[in-house]
């Protein structure tokens, strides 16, 4: 169990600088994300807590001891890989206690250890089985056992569902949560899949080109994204981008696009351009007679309970959640509500979202 | 264009059964799309269409006739694989020009090209078409491929999942476009896959395959509203549809053995103490993972919920869906 702070840590391959000066905490007993698309920097970021890459320059503390120049034997990190290696030749029980064996640990306490693991991770039945055999699910088991057999500070996992198919890693990812919760012992999930990271984590950090966007509790970084990367990233159908011309500044509480007035929450601090973005996620999006801006809907996407409406307006395509109970036509006249207290407003040429008395809480600097 | 009935198929490979009597009418302009896990039979459905096999026993009749002796070249049907095979050292011009320059059917060479630049509008590759197939991108290369079926004009198209190797967000982008390209058409499809939000996204009927049978035939609605049984019911929805014994809320209707609770309908308010274990906000919604006795099961409620784990809830069904001992519906 740890507490993992990382403090500008850099990494450069040659002349590409993968991580770009990181800064974030990872409390104790945390299940933590790292999400962003491929080439981000998130694996590097992972690899370098683990001790499989040294860091070019910064800090990374594991309770308060400063480890970032330390080989990864004297770190006390357990690493999960995409693709689970298990020794063939070996049995469940063997590839289990193979850590604590290699470590020296007195039999009885191996087979005393190897015990508890199997009944956490439900796997005692298979115990003696060669590992050729199992199915998906029990090989994650069993790569599963060998790292927490060691009772390690913190886990590393790397993608470890990404090789399996949508149904069996919706099942497993719960599966590996569950555990977590028995367990409490501070996880580092690195994913590019942003359902996981909401659905898993308890704090996620956004990276994109090697710098953290944002850094934050799921919910926090939903509603309230720091910039539009972030804000396109997560959220399935992503957060609508109203792009206009306009003048924003502390105190205001709409903005004008076109000929309509738009509420949103209270500026904090003034736009330095002009070229700005209203953002709005589907469900904040209510299909009316009346409505701020008009449209017509292009397109409707049926998904049981809601449906996604895909409507054309003067700021380009946009897409609403509404209730699926409500009959759209394509090719209608619709009226768009925005609802204000959940508006994000960017400014395009930095891509920050502007602070506001909504998100003034969760933006960091 | 024309519509597409198939009647009594049914194929076997070996011991295998994979097709057992399986009849269905793809009506002229519908988008049919066919649901079910690895194995359900849904390729082996497309390959029989399109005279790639043979079956067992059966017919396939397209515009009123039966095809059974047909090759494929007779048969007038395009397929759409989901790994896009473009010649790499061909322009994204020549490549769909392909099947045009074919020499059996010998179109006059101004005819292909009036046809090339009607198909790249709808598709929006228009200014695309002199580039290199490989210097597009993973998304312009599977609507290149798609429209190397488009020039065409098949009587039906017939796709194999044809967006599961593309990421998350081009699929999504695509299962848009392909709507209205068929809207725009007017064109008969018929597109097999695994993935339920593509079927309830795209489709205008939906037949759910299980084991090589056509267990239920119907709109995306009808099938998410009203399944036939149990294992229907848990193909769509997302999260999966809760099944408990049917006692579990007090008494079923006669002969019901489970009930089926989606996690929309689950109100919480009186009813039935249950542990919440977990909450997971997802931003536009947050499940609640609920343990109910001895029964887990999740919820949705509001993005901006309270509730931490721990904390007890009261639940009652709503609009719940009755099966018997065998999965079969009830009410």
């Amino acid at each position: 169990m740890a507490e993992i702070v990382i403090r500008n840590l850099r990494k450069e391959f040659g002349a590409f600088t993968a991580v770009k000066g990181s800064s974030f905490t990872i409390a104790d007993g945390e299940f933590f994300m790292l999400l962003g698309p491929s080439g981000c920097g998130k694996t590097t970021t992972l690899r370098m807590i683990a001790g499989l890459e040294l860091p070019t320059s910064g800090e990374i503390l594991i309770d308060g001891e400063e480890v970032s120049q330390k080989p990864a034997s004297q770190r006390d990190i357990a690493f999960v890989f995409q693709m689970f290696a298990l020794y063939p030749h070996m049995n469940v029980r063997k590839n289990i206690s193979y850590p604590l064996v290699s470590q020296g640990l007195a039999p009885a306490q191996v087979k005393a250890k190897v015990a508890e693991v199997a009944r956490i991770l439900g796997i005692e039945s298979i115990l003696d089985k060669p590992v050729g055999g199992l199915s998906g699910g029990d090989r994650q088991r069993v790569a599963l056992g060998r790292a927490i057999v060691r009772s390690p500070k913190a886990f590393m996992m790397d993608e470890p569902l990404g090789a399996l198919d949508a149904e069996f890693r919706e099942h497993m990812s719960e599966e590996l949560r569950a555990l977590h919760d028995r367990m409490k012992a501070t996880t580092v999930y690195v994913t590019h899949d942003q359902l996981e990271a909401m659905q898993m984590g308890d704090k996620i950090v956004v990276m994109n080109h090697g710098v953290v966007e944002q850094f934050g509790k799921p919910q926090d970084i939903y509603d309230h994204p720091a910039t539009m990367f972030v804000a396109d990233f997560i959220g399935s159908p992503a957060m609508n981008f109203l792009r206009f011309d306009g003048v924003a500044a502390a105190g205001a509480e709409a903005v004008t696009l076109g000929d309509a007035h738009i509420a949103l929450p209270r500026l904090q601090e003034n736009a330095l351009g002009r070229a700005l973005a209203l953002g709005v996620r589907p469900e904040h999006i209510t299909l009316t007679d009346t409505g701020h801006l008009q449209g017509r809907t292009m397109a409707t996407e049926y998904l049981g309970t809601t449906q996604i409406v895909t409507i054309d307006t003067a700021y380009g395509a946009i897409k609403a959640r509404a209730p699926s109970s409500h009959i759209i036509k394509t090719g209608e006249n619709v009226g768009l509500n925005l609802t204000a207290s959940a508006l994000s407003l960017f400014d395009t040429a930095s891509g920050r979202a502007l602070r506001t008395a909504a998100n003034a809480g969760v933006l960091h600097g | 264009m024309a519509d597409v009935v198939l009647s009594n198929l049914s194929k076997a490979f070996g011991a295998t059964q994979a097709l057992s009597d399986v009849s269905l009418t793809i009506a002229d302009g519908a988008f049919v799309v066919l649901l079910g896990p690895t194995g359900a039979g849904k390729t082996t459905t497309l390959r029989l269409i399109a005279g790639l096999d043979r079956p067992d026993k059966g017919d396939v009749r397209i515009g009123g006739a039966s095809v059974l002796a047909d090759t494929p070249a007779q048969r007038d049907v395009a397929m759409v694989f989901q790994q896009y095979s473009l010649y790499p050292h061909m322009t994204v011009r020549d490549n769909l020009a392909f099947p045009l320059r074919s020499p059996v059917l010998n179109v006059p060479e101004d005819q292909i090209t009036k046809q090339i630049n009607a198909v790249a509008e709808v598709l929006r590759i228009s200014h695309k078409l002199d580039n290199k197939a490989t210097q597009l991108s993973g998304g312009e290369m599977q609507r290149v491929s798609i429209g190397r079926a488009l020039v065409r004009n098949p009587r039906i198209y017939l796709m194999d999942e044809p967006l599961s190797s593309l990421d998350a967000k081009l699929r999504a982008e695509l299962r848009v476009e392909l709507k209205r390209i068929h809207a725009e058409m007017g064109s008969t499809f018929l597109y097999v896959t695994h993935d339920q939000i593509e079927a309830m996204t795209m489709a205008t009927h939906v037949g759910v395959l299980d084991q090589g049978r056509l267990v239920q035939f119907g709109t995306p609605r009808e099938i998410y509203d009203n399944p036939v049984n149990l294992y229907v019911a848990t193909r769509l929805g997302q999260p999966r549809i809760n099944v408990l014994p049917a006692g579990a809320f007090g008494h079923g209707p006669v002969g019901a053995a489970q009930i089926g609770l989606r996690p929309e309908h689950i109100a919480i308010d009186t009813g039935q103490a249950a542990t919440i274990r977990r909450v997971e906000h997802l931003g536009d919604q947050t499940r609640l993972h609920l343990d109910m006795g001895p029964h887990a099961l999740i919820t949705l409620t509001d993005p901006q919920t309270t509730h931490q784990p721990g904390d007890i809830i009261h639940i009652r069904p709503q609009n719940p869906l009755w099966f018997d001992a065998s999965g079969m519906r009830v009410a």
